[in-house]
């Protein structure tokens, strides 16, 4: 092709957890710039928390992502406490302990849930489906203890609204026990692969001094060796009294991130484990009853990186501002650097390392600048990308 | 571990206007608009601080910015704190030509509040959509 063509992807789209879009310039093969535009999915739940009262708006936060919905209540109630004089001053100790084993087991479905989908993209169905199946159990932890399997609402300013029952803590341990099997069996199956390997490493590369620049998060951070975590850094809960690693990589590329992911989960498992043998009896809420006026900021290490609340309180029962920062807002835009130079059959594995969700209908399509001629639709698009794993599987010289 | 409130205080000593240490993990360091820009440098690019996010309010005193600087070796959050007086065209300079992450949160204070950033690079309708009416911002107090 001589001429030049635009990719557009999205906004509704299978990469993306939200309706984002993408503009990929190519020229040939290869991608030269890319637009992020976002708004799609702008409910503005900051202005609409200002008519909520305090206790309402744990809910309403709640309702941001699907997938982190535990992230989110949990940093905005840590921000009203900071303005109450700290949450480890106010929240019963029982308390912390559950918000710790809400937030790391939300941790595991999460980035079992984006294991799931790389597999998936780069054709290892296999994967996708062995690591949706084992995020199920965790769901139903979720559900024994919550009543939800996605929005839990255990988030409440002072302690959590519900308890872990002690008939609940062996259902828990036994999902762990086989949850490790799991992840063992997908640090094997991805990470010694040597066809993932190759089609992983080098791909997508957001190096340290990039990730600084962009001031991106979470995985995608630590993956270009930046050594941030929120849950050492800004201990919230009980992080800070329990024995556990950061997990940091060097690479930057696709396979870094999901090293890091995939060795996250047995830290998060171990978290888990070591709150189910300390955890006290006891209360589990302070009662808070009012808010004095102040400010104060609340951040929570989400699966995606540092989630950031910022709330103002003029003493009435509602906030006068409560700023959100999804750890996502500062990732999605480290893109514009990660994906290029990219081939399009990397790009959209390199759009999809940093947060994906299958929740979105398939919309991609290639289009013909000159023309607007339909080129490749979405699914052509993850073939690209499969393709290109079993052009590598060949030359390899593996057929299974 | 550097002590980062301290060297931030030493440079600045003429131009901060009010300093307050809430927690030892939150500190709240006011400026005039027009010492951001190089306060901002300082953070950044000298002590190495990460750029969380910024959160601009309308009070009823003016535009107030908080600009959060995260230190993550010692889990403080440094926010650099501004009022703009002007309430019908509050205008700063844009801190994106030195931090790329702030170009997007910019772009949100712009069109949700109305505030002219001097020098950013790419000042369009990030969260709004293109054919938004002039003029009328969200999160402005007055409708």
């Amino acid at each position: 092709m001589s001429h030049k063509v635009v990719i557009p992807i999205g906004p509704y789209h299978p990469l993306q957890e939200e309706p984002e879009f993408f503009r990929l310039y190519v020229d040939g093969e290869k991608v030269t710039d890319i637009d992020i535009v976002i708004g799609y999915m702008h409910r503005g739940i900051e202005e609409l928390s200002e008519h909520k009262h305090f206790d309402q708006s744990a809910f309403l936060v709640e309702r941001i992502c699907g997938i982190c919905s535990s992230s989110h209540p949990y940093a905005y109630v840590l921000a009203v406490e900071d303005i109450l004089g700290g949450e480890k001053n106010i929240v019963p100790e029982r308390a912390l302990y559950i918000r710790t084993i809400v937030e790391e087991l939300q941790r595991i479905h999460s980035h079992l849930l984006w294991l799931g989908l790389a597999g998936h993209f780069i054709g290892y169905n296999t994967v996708w489906m062995w690591a949706w199946k084992y995020r199920e159990p965790v769901l139903d932890c979720f559900e024994m203890f919550s009543g939800n399997r996605q929005h839990y609402g255990m988030s409440k300013i002072g302690g959590v609204r519900r308890d872990i029952k002690d008939e609940d803590v062996p259902v828990l341990k036994k999902t762990l026990d086989e949850l490790v099997r799991a992840v063992d069996m997908f640090k094997g199956a991805v990470m010694d692969d040597p066809v993932i390997q190759a089609r992983l490493k080098g791909v997508g590369i957001l190096n340290k001094n990039q990730a600084i620049e962009w001031c991106a998060v979470g995985p995608t951070a630590r993956a270009a060796g930046v050594n941030i975590d929120v849950r050492r850094d800004d201990p919230y809960g009980v992080f800070d009294r329990l024995s556990w690693n950061v997990i940091v990589e060097t690479d930057g590329d696709v396979f870094a991130k999901t090293k890091v992911r995939i060795l996250e989960m047995y830290e998060s498992i171990n978290i888990i484990r070591q709150c189910l043998e300390k955890m006290p009896k006891g209360e589990i809420d302070a009662n808070i009853k009012d808010i004095p006026p102040g400010e104060g900021i609340g951040r929570v290490e989400a699966p995606r990186g540092e989630c950031y609340h910022y709330v103002r309180s003029d003493g009435t029962n509602r906030p006068v501002r409560h700023k959100i920062r999804a750890p996502s807002f500062m990732n999605v835009a480290s893109n514009k650097v990660a994906a290029v130079g990219q081939t399009i059959s990397d790009a959209t594995l390199t759009l999809a390392a940093v947060d994906p969700c299958y929740c979105c209908t398939e919309r991609v399509i290639v289009l013909d600048k000159n023309t607007d001629k339909k080129l490749m639709n979405g699914w052509d698009l993850i073939k690209l990308s499969q393709k290109k794993t079993e052009d590598l599987k060949k030359a390899m010289g593996d057929n299974g | 571990m550097e002590d980062v409130l301290g060297r931030i205080r030493e440079k600045f000593y003429e131009q901060i206007i009010k300093y307050e240490e809430k927690s030892p993990r939150r500190v709240y360091i006011e400026f005039a608009p027009q010492n951001i820009p190089e306060a901002v440098k300082f953070l950044f690019r000298d002590l190495n601080l990460r750029f969380a996010t910024a959160t601009a309010i309308d009070t009823p005193l003016g535009i107030e910015i908080l600009y959060h600087f995260s230190y993550d070796p010692k889990g403080q959050m440094v926010s650099l704190r501004t009022f703009i007086t002007d309430k019908k065209h509050p205008q700063i300079e844009s801190i994106a030509p030195i931090i790329k992450g702030a170009e997007w949160i910019e772009r949100e204070m712009w069109e949700m509040l109305g505030i002219n950033l001097i020098g950013h690079p790419n000042l369009k309708h990030l969260l709004l959509i293109d054919d938004w009416p002039e003029g009328k911002f969200p999160l402005r107090k007055e409708k």
